[in-house]
């Protein structure tokens, strides 16, 4: 019994901390994300007009630009957030997230921004 | 005359009243608290990010430059262009791009002479983080402004978000042209190496800057600010 009391006791650690260590590391809401991290240059309205756009030599993408947006693939944005513009030809001003975002919250805002240009690839 | 010296001596006394670092801790947490965490951790969560009023200061006395934070406290200038977080500060202009909304900035008091000496005093007692910096890490080398530049924004993009001469540049991020006064040279190494060590949340991407890049940030930085004092 004493035993049993013991696992018990054990496993509600582990509970516990598992649940902690989950809390931790939670991904954050696509939306919260972007409005974080890409509206810096996309802008607050997607719009690809940042506060940062003045001296740039690239403009960002205007991510409510349903022609633009859809020459693109899933696979292509996704690459493009976690390694910069430059894994896919594109402008260095693009930064990799990969160090930032977890693999789901690039799912996440992929998603987001399909939402965005009411878009998908090839339509 | 006699007199006038008595006056003399009491200013002076009264400063030397609130130089020390244990007058500057007290300045510290009934003034500053409020908006600089001085204790850590740094936001572990977007929620805690946004509700950040101004840079971390556990680390202050790793990150800052005993010299330049005096004086800055005495009279303090904007560093971060569209503030501490840079939604909180942009509206639309006329064709729908976002820009600074001056009103809402908020300015940063300023400090008498003797208290900006006693709170840098304390804040160089703050070292949070320590373990994430190696002294001596940065070792002084020479390079041009427009080897410098290149770097800085053709091949690693910086310049998207931090100006490099005022006017000049990305707003999201602190100015950067006065970065070689204002920082130390081995805090600056570890944080360009892995920024998020320092700052989990922090809107600045790791670019994965190498050891030799790194050194020719720091002394880019080092030539902006030379610039900037002529």
């Amino acid at each position: 019994m004493k035993v049993l009391k013991v696992i018990v006791a054990e496993l509600c650690v582990a509970s516990l901390l598992l649940a902690w260590s989950m809390a931790a590391s939670a991904a954050e809401k696509a939306a919260d994300n972007y409005h974080t991290y890409c509206a810096q240059c996309h802008g607050v309205k997607g719009n690809g007009k940042g506060v940062n756009v003045r001296d740039m030599s690239v403009q960002p993408r205007n991510h409510t630009d349903s022609k633009e947006m859809s020459a693109r693939s899933d696979d292509d944005i996704y690459k493009v957030i976690k390694e910069g513009g430059v894994a896919i030809n594109k402008s260095v001003l693009m930064p990799p997230w990969g160090d930032v975002f977890s693999d789901e919250e690039i799912h996440g805002l992929v998603t987001y921004l399909r939402e965005l240009c009411q878009c998908s690839y090839g339509k | 005359m006699t007199h006038i010296k008595y006056l003399v001596a009491a200013v002076m006394l009264a400063g030397a009243n609130i130089a020390g670092a244990e007058d500057g801790a007290a300045i510290l947490q009934g003034q500053c608290a409020s908006c600089h965490n001085l204790t850590g951790p740094a936001p572990a969560t977007l929620q805690e990010l946004w509700n950040r009023k101004g840079p971390d200061l556990f680390y202050a006395g790793l990150k800052y430059k005993a010299a330049w934070m005096e004086v800055w406290l005495q009279k303090p200038e904007r560093i971060r262009p569209a503030g501490m977080f840079y939604p909180d500060h942009v509206k639309s202009d006329a064709e729908g791009g976002d820009e600074i909304d001056d009103s809402t900035l908020v300015a940063h008091p300023a400090l008498p002479a003797p208290e900006a000496k006693a709170v840098t005093a304390a804040l160089m007692e703050l070292k949070g983080k320590a373990e994430l910096v190696t002294a001596g890490a940065y070792t002084p080398g020479t390079l041009s402004r427009s080897s410098g530049e290149m770097l800085f924004d053709k091949f690693k993009g910086c310049l998207a978000c931090h100006e490099i001469e005022p006017g000049y540049g990305g707003l999201s991020g602190p100015e950067v042209y006065t970065a070689g006064q204002r920082l130390q040279e081995d805090w600056l190494a570890s944080y360009l190496r892995d920024p998020h060590a320092w700052d989990p949340k922090v809107f600045m991407p790791n670019k994965h800057i190498n050891e030799t890049d790194t050194r020719k940030f720091i002394d880019y930085f080092h030539l902006l600010s030379e610039e900037g004092a002529k």
